[in-house]
């Protein structure tokens, strides 16, 4: 090598130095961090993540929390309890009362995987868990639909309780697909976002029948 | 561990034991990641979404007019999107009609008794249709025949979305005949264009037409009960037919069953 010629050092001078090349940035949550941790904290970070994802979902505004950190928490709860509040609605409430939990359970997480499909065979950029997150999520308004039903079907049955429910699950239904439109329909190509609307459309008008046609026995 | 301990082999023995165990494990694993790339791979199905929202429309009205030219292979598009969201719209429509008539299903959920329905409807008659082609030499392939009776399940959706709603007899028959007819009618001839002989031609268009059209019968009657439920309670004294049978249904069909109720007992 005659370029390193010159390059001389003196036996005298030691050499010293990190031999290990130092790592970029630090993940927040490595292991040896989040596991000596309370279980407390734990818990409080994952219900802080829910929390804010729910407020997502009441003002869907063009952020992308809900997309980068998904999770499935929140639509497991809000599924469980929609689930839970719709049960015991049918006419022979003996045989009824368990298929009812099953059958809202497999609606919403199959309707929720079969759209997942579709956006991605029609070319999106979305991911599959990210897709689902959003779609649990976007069943907030519909469960607090599910709530206001029942507190007014408590108050009585007739035609005016009818139109109050009605209205109100009309609105919620079309907070779900405006919300859920925001966030998904943005990782399509431009001109192909009806064809994910309308599955999305049809998928909670499913579930906000299911609300709207409810009676307690 | 120490001495490099596996499973209670010490030594050479446990180091060997590991290292067969690791080699195994990634085998296995990569097996697995290969077939799971070969079979679920969900890109074969790509190419039959690729559709513009104009050309689903264009497709559904299509859907509705019988062609004249049956002696030239008329076009079908081997599009999957379309007739998939008409099974669902189907299986929407059909959860509501049961719902409004108080169907009581012993063995099993609403959910998935419509479910099962429109979608063994669907590919279990495509799937006939298309052994019936390959018997009667007809150039169609699964993909088209399903995509053509997913098609024709748009004339269905209508019928039964309407007649959901306004519960008149007549009123379904002659949507039943119209409408079912005209959609039964384009499938028919396209498969006609694509067919050669009489007698094949005779068999696969029977067979279709048939099955489309009694479908549509059966998904009227099997889930509507009620009509039943009028002419039950029509022994009943001063009871109004719809206070027994369904349920939260608003004032205003009320009046309309009982026009309906009045229009029956006078036949």
């Amino acid at each position: 090598f005659p370029g390193l010629a010159d390059v001389s050092i003196s036996q005298d001078i030691p050499v010293e130095g990190e031999i290990t090349v130092p790592v970029g940035s630090h993940s927040p949550d490595e292991d040896f961090s989040t596991l000596d941790e309370p279980v407390k904290d734990t818990i409080m970070r994952d219900l802080k993540a829910v929390g804010k994802k729910f407020v997502h979902v009441m003002y869907p505004r063009k952020s992308s929390a809900l997309l980068r950190d998904w999770d499935l928490w929140g639509p497991l709860v809000l599924c469980v309890s929609l689930a839970l509040m719709l049960q015991g609605g049918s006419a022979d409430s003996k045989d009824d009362g368990g298929p009812q939990f099953a059958e809202v359970f497999v609606i919403i997480w199959f309707g929720a995987v079969v759209i997942t499909l579709n956006s991605k065979l029609l070319g999106g950029t979305i991911s599959f868990f990210q897709s689902l997150c959003v779609l649990g999520y976007c069943v907030l308004p519909l469960t607090v639909a599910m709530l206001v039903c029942r507190l007014v079907l408590l108050a009585g049955a007739g035609t005016v309780s009818f139109i109050i429910r009605l209205i109100v699950v009309g609105a919620m239904f079309g907070w779900s697909t405006l919300a859920s439109t925001a966030f998904l329909a943005d990782s399509q190509p431009p001109n192909r976002k009806a064809l994910v609307v309308y599955p999305i459309f049809l998928f909670y008008f499913v579930i906000s029948w299911m609300i709207l046609t409810f009676t307690p026995q | 561990e120490e001495d490099g301990e596996f499973l209670g082999m010490k030594g050479l023995r446990g180091q060997l034991g590991r290292q067969v165990a690791d080699q195994m494990w990634q085998v296995g694993k990569r097996q697995a990641s290969r077939a799971f790339s070969l079979y679920a791979n969900i890109d074969i199905l790509r190419p039959y979404f690729d559709v513009e929202p104009v050309q689903v429309r264009a497709r559904l009205l299509e859907s509705m007019i019988p062609v004249k030219m049956i002696n030239f292979p008329q076009k079908i598009a081997g599009e999957l999107y379309g007739p998939l969201m008409l099974v669902f719209t189907l299986v929407a429509i059909l959860l509501h009609g049961m719902k409004t008539s108080d169907t009581i299903i012993r063995e099993g959920t609403l959910m998935g008794t419509a479910i099962g329905t429109c979608f063994g409807y669907w590919l279990g008659v495509s799937s006939f249709m298309y052994f019936l082609a390959y018997l009667c030499n007809a150039q169609i392939t699964m993909v088209q025949m399903l995509s053509l009776l997913g098609y024709g399940l748009f004339g269905h959706c209508i019928t039964l979305f309407v007649t959901y709603n306004i519960h008149f007899h007549s009123l379904f028959y002659i949507f039943w005949l119209v409408v079912g007819g005209l959609s039964t009618l384009r499938m028919v001839a396209v498969l006609v264009s694509r067919t050669v002989g009489h007698t094949q031609r005779l068999i696969l268009c029977g067979t279709l037409a048939a099955l489309h059209m009694l479908f549509l019968l059966y998904l009227h009657f099997a889930y509507h009960k009620v009509v039943e439920g009028i002419l039950d309670t029509l022994e009943g004294p001063n009871m109004p037919p719809f206070q027994r049978v369904a349920r939260d249904i608003p004032v205003v069909s009320n009046a309309v069953l009982n026009t309906t109720a009045k229009a029956i007992a006078l036949t």
